[in-house]
């Protein structure tokens, strides 16, 4: 058995008095797609940000290709890792937010090659024109000197895929990314995603996508109140649900 | 959209706009003649007129003083152009120092925000005091001693208190999820300041960042009382010879002058709100 993407192992997450993860088992193989579903406050994002270490873990493991995230480990003591070193692994790492969060003060190329510029150090004709390459990817490649409010929704998810796949990372986070959007508009950015699990890409995706996570999710994991509920392969856990919230909210969501 | 004729009651309506238009603009006109006739009547016909006309509108005495204050006027200026400079730089390390986070930073964050509070509430007239008689008293020769070098230090420290804190408020008011987007692309927390929150920031407190320009502007008259020959302290010169208020009432139009393409550009600024970067949108 390979090394997973992502190994998390009982982790916690508190924030103040509120327990918001109370001990996530879960891994997610190279290659593989990961669906996370379940109703606001059930720690879907937070999770997601424990990850790359948006948020810090308080108390369990998680590791990201074989390496802790955000902490090294020395004679059995957790130390948390310099800003420079955690800035470092979380350039492996992509992740898309619910509401975008395209820089609105450079253009659709700038918010792209910023950080394989500051970063990566890559030179900017070259960073430049892997962004123009990745802009046709997501089918925006007359939109580069657009500023993001000149964009629709649609359009500034798809940017702001191509940002972060821009630093080349091998594992991508999906935080609701269709959830801010037209109705309409949720089937293109669908569309990239479904490509670039194609493409081979580790994926771990909050949604309330169930088409999508039937169609591309490898593992379906239910969550609620901080703990998984359910996991399994999504077309097995739709159909025939065991727990009783588990079908108590597919019947909301199908 | 040629062909597009106006309905009778679109007729109707620009009509009716017109004539409120009118209306509008002669209560305007009327009133405003009538104030002003009114101020007018009354301070020519004030008891001390002919003194107050004599002492503060001898236009022909400020008229002949004029070229001197204008020579004066260029001290202010260099002070003003230096401060700005120091101001901006300085201001910047300690709203950045502000936002630095970790235990390990915290004297910095506890040394700005003293540096802040002090010199925001203490009055530049007394900072003025201090440094341009205090610093000079200590007879330490490595200190300056020009009194143009002393007062640009006074101006400086108590601006950079202020635009500090206007840099402050901006980088705030970016929202959260810009930084969360820049560290998830693995910027460390300076090149999220430099490239993602800062040029937001500015953008968002320029109004505000000029109208504190505007204001260090006007406050280089005040060093005339360390005895840097400025404008304020050349018409007081020039009263102290004649005894007329006109050279101040001068000053003061200089004063005037000199902000006012300052104060038009920070409008205009200002009602540009909606440019890019902003974040907002025109409401």
């Amino acid at each position: 058995m390979t090394q997973p993407m992502v190994l998390a192992e009982n982790v916690h997450k508190r924030f103040g008095a509120v327990t918001v993860l109370s001990g996530i088992d879960l891994e997610v193989q190279a290659g593989e797609v990961m669906v996370i579903i379940g109703p606001s406050g059930s720690g879907k994002t937070t999770f997601l940000r424990c990850i790359n270490h948006l948020e810090q873990v308080n108390a369990g493991r998680l590791s990201v290709d074989g390496e802790l995230v955000g902490y090294r480990e020395s004679n059995g003591k957790l130390y948390e890792l310099r800003d420079s070193e955690v800035a470092r692994k979380r350039a492996e790492i992509g992740m898309v937010f619910q509401h975008f969060n395209l820089f609105p003060h450079m253009t659709v190329l700038q918010n792209i090659v910023e950080a394989p510029v500051k970063v990566k150090k890559v030179g900017r004709p070259e960073a430049e024109r892997i962004a123009r390459e990745l802009l046709s990817k997501v089918g925006l490649g007359d939109r580069a000197d657009a500023y993001p409010s000149q964009l629709s929704g649609g359009q500034k998810q798809r940017v702001a895929i191509a940002r972060a796949l821009a630093m080349e990372p091998k594992l991508m986070l999906f935080d609701e990314p269709t959830s801010a959007l037209d109705p309409e508009l949720v089937g293109e950015v669908l569309d990239v995603m479904k490509q670039l699990a194609r493409d081979g890409m580790t994926m771990v995706v909050v949604t309330h996508e169930i088409g999508f996570a039937r169609e591309v999710g490898d593992k379906l994991v239910f969550m609620d109140g901080g703990v998984v509920v359910e996991a399994g392969d999504p077309r097995e856990v739709l159909a025939n649900p065991q727990h009783e919230r588990t079908k108590a909210f597919l019947s909301k969501v199908l | 959209m040629a062909d597009w004729q106006p309905s009778a009651l679109q007729l109707e309506r620009q009509a009716y706009r017109r004539s409120r238009t009118r209306r509008s603009a002669l209560i305007a006109f009327v009133s405003t003649v009538v104030v002003f006739a009114a101020v007018a009547i009354a301070v020519v016909n004030s008891p001390g007129w002919s003194r107050t006309r004599d002492s503060f509108f001898d236009l022909r005495t400020g008229w002949h003083d004029m070229p001197a204050l204008l020579r004066a006027l260029w001290t202010n200026v260099q002070i003003m152009l230096i401060c700005e400079v120091i101001v901006l730089v300085l201001a910047t390390l300690i709203a950045v120092a502000r936002t630095l986070q970790g235990p390990v930073f915290f004297p910095l964050r506890l040394l700005a925000a003293a540096y802040t509070d002090i010199f925001r509430g203490m009055p530049l007239l007394i900072v003025l005091f201090l440094v341009g008689y205090g610093l000079p008293s200590l007879r330490i020769s490595a200190l300056p001693s020009s009194p143009f070098i002393l007062c640009i230090i006074a101006l400086s420290l108590t601006y950079t208190a202020y635009v500090a804190e206007v840099l402050r408020a901006g980088i705030q008011s970016v929202h959260p999820s810009q930084r969360a987007a820049a560290r998830s692309l693995g910027l460390t927390h300076l090149q999220t300041v430099r490239h993602v929150v800062f040029p937001q920031a500015v953008r968002r407190v320029l109004p505000a960042l000029l109208n504190d320009f505007v204001s260090l502007q006007k406050d280089t008259s005040l060093v005339s009382i360390v005895g840097v020959l400025e404008v304020v302290l050349r018409a007081q010169n020039f009263n102290s010879q004649d005894y007329k208020f006109v050279h101040y009432v001068f000053a003061g139009l200089i004063f005037v002058a000199l902000t006012v393409p300052l104060t038009r550009l920070t409008d205009w600024i200002a009602a540009r709100q909606g440019w890019n970067g902003t974040g907002g949108g025109v409401v």
